[in-house]
């Protein structure tokens, strides 16, 4: 067993930095490189893509992710552990170990997990007793179940520990959570019992600190964020983490960012609800028992992490279609560019409505004035220099999104002057994909783990 | 009474939680952290997010951060995917609550400004 080791988070989502998980491997020792790729809304894109062609449904970056680090990483010995196997975590590993091949990388043991796929089982999961209601709103699943664009169950931490008790080299999972990733490996190479909360805690708060990559280094950071040198190569966080549950956060000392009390501490609090019950599938963490300290430049120490046992349920996450949106902008400039956009907005709508459309909502914005802080802004209109007109439109009659998107542009020659920014072409309707949270029972549903064979 | 700005002793971040916007408030010292959890009610968070938050607000503590947590109900024009807002994911409400100001007793006032003078 081992008593320490360095896991690095390579994505904060799907779309971070491309080079930031080659840096993590490149520039100093790690043992294992986490990446999640996965929103709420990425499972139902890749849905779509699986729809349309039965080998797609994963994230495509990966492959080409291995083209640069597979080498180094199976020299060194480098674990990769990431949910970018969307739908379709099995094309993702046989993609993968194409890519071994054309580098010649042998030996090379990839697992899949998966089993969190429900789409096509929930019927049956209904009539084993499962409830999938809205977890927000109560509501029955049968509202949407005719629209269901893809329904996940979120594993934790386990599945992983057993791929890499099987082996693996690189672990390529569905729907597992973002802690997991980075909680797995503690499991597996320090021996800890899956009863022992306080241990899973530990874990879960480092996978939290690490879920959002450069969000804990620096990146968003609201404190002094002006200081903060070589952002250009921010470094993505590095949890040094202990076989008693001690966790150091760090990160490269060749890259840029800074690791501080305050930017982990604005991490912690990110996207969280009621502190003392952080609820993941492998355990409650209490986030008011994490104890802080500045242990060294760039090195924060988390310690004194408490947790409470699991609950008896995973979360699942479907998405359905939900209608059609579609956003355009105007730029106005001075003088009064202000009273120009509000001009414009007024025309845009009596046109809408003088045409009948259909509309759930229609938003208007000033992007320059007041689209982020709304009423709390007071500020001498006059003084503004442009202003972004931004109108958003959203309809379950895609042709009323459509003739908005055609509106739109006329006002260039038809409304008020000093008009520009019109090149982006007639704003496009795209649907819209609801999200709907649920609870099953964690007997109903099973995890599969499984190594691929090269072939 | 003493108006203090919260921009001159916390800083923020802000996240989505299907409709509900979190926002963490983080004071830079033990002393902030003081005035923030006298101070800092979920009632007066609501009223300043008057028009942007529609629904109730809820607070917690995390005194081993020197943070305190808000929920913000029924905020974010029905949620990440489905909002037709500029900011979905209300990733600007960390900014937005730096806007506040406080009304503190002069003792405290005292307290916070004498007792910490590094404190900006």
């Amino acid at each position: 067993m081992k008593e320490k080791i360095r896991i690095a988070s390579g994505q904060g989502f799907w779309g971070d930095l491309i080079d930031a998980p080659v840096n993590q491997v490149m520039h100093g020792q790690i043992d294992y490189l986490v990446m999640d790729y996965l929103a709420e809304v990425t499972m139902s894109i890749l849905q779509k893509q699986k729809n349309k062609n039965p080998e797609l449904g994963y994230a495509r970056d990966i492959p080409e992710l291995m083209k640069r680090i597979l080498p180094e990483c199976k020299q060194k010995g480098i674990k990769i552990i990431t949910n970018g196997g969307g739908v379709n975590p099995v094309s993702c590993a046989k993609a993968c170990y194409k890519v071994a091949k054309e580098l010649g990388v042998k030996g090379l043991k990839i697992a899949v997990v998966h089993g969190d796929n429900i789409l096509d089982s929930i019927d049956s999961l209904l009539q084993q007793g499962a409830q999938l209601n809205n977890m927000e709103s109560g509501e029955p699943i049968a509202a949407v179940k005719e629209k269901l664009l893809s329904a996940n169950v979120y594993f934790g931490a386990f599945p992983i520990v057993e791929a890499l008790r099987k082996g693996a080299d690189i672990v390529i999972t569905g729907r597992t959570t973002d802690t997991g990733l980075t909680l797995a490996p503690m499991i597996y190479e320090f021996g800890w019992k899956e009863s022992d909360w306080n241990l899973m805690a530990a874990g879960t708060v480092a996978g939290h600190i690490l879920e959002c990559g450069a969000q804990a280094t620096g990146g968003n950071f609201l404190g002094d964020w002006e200081s903060i040198e070589n952002f250009e190569d921010i470094g993505f966080p590095i949890a040094e983490a202990f076989s008693t549950g001690e966790v150091v956060i760090t990160k490269h000392e060749t890259l840029g960012g800074i690791v501080t009390v305050e930017t982990v501490s604005e991490q912690l609090l990110y996207e969280i609800g009621d502190p003392k019950n952080y609820i993941t599938p492998d355990c409650v963490a209490d986030f008011t028992s994490i104890h802080l300290t500045q242990a060294g430049e760039n090195r924060v120490e988390i310690s004194g992490v408490k947790g409470t046992p699991a609950t008896p349920f995973y979360k699942v996450s479907c998405s359905y279609d939900d209608g059609y949106s579609a956003v355009g902008t105007l730029t106005y400039s001075w003088p009064k560019a202000l009273a120009k956009a509000k001009k414009a907005d007024s025309i845009l709508r009596g046109r809408l409505r003088n045409l009948g459309l259909q509309f759930d909502e229609i938003r208007t914005e000033f992007v320059g004035y007041n689209a982020c802080h709304g009423p709390l802004v007071k500020v001498d209109e006059e003084a503004l220099s442009e202003i972004m007109l931004r109108v958003a439109v959203r309809s379950h009659d895609r042709n009323s999104v459509e003739r908005f998107g055609r509106e739109l542009a006329p006002l260039i020659l038809t409304g008020p002057p000093s008009v520009t920014g019109f090149a982006g072409g007639r704003p496009k309707a795209s649907d819209v994909v609801a999200y709907w949270p649920a609870l099953i029972e964690k007997s109903l549903v099973k995890p599969l783990v499984e190594i691929i064979e090269q072939v | 009474m003493k108006k203090i700005k919260l921009i001159d002793f916390v800083h923020a971040r802000s996240g989505d939680k299907g409709d509900a916007a979190n926002v963490g408030v983080i004071a830079f010292t033990n002393k902030g952290y003081d005035l923030l959890n006298k101070y800092l009610t979920a009632d007066k968070v609501k009223v300043f997010f008057d028009g942007i938050c529609l629904g109730k607000v809820e607070r917690y503590e995390l005194p081993n951060l020197n943070a305190l947590n808000f929920i913000l109900h029924n905020t974010l024009g029905g949620g990440g995917t489905v909002s037709t807002k500029l900011d979905a994911q209300g990733k600007t409400i960390a900014s937005a609550i730096l806007r506040m100001e406080l009304q503190v007793e002069e003792e405290d006032y005292k307290i916070f400004t004498n007792q910490d003078p590094e404190q900006k």
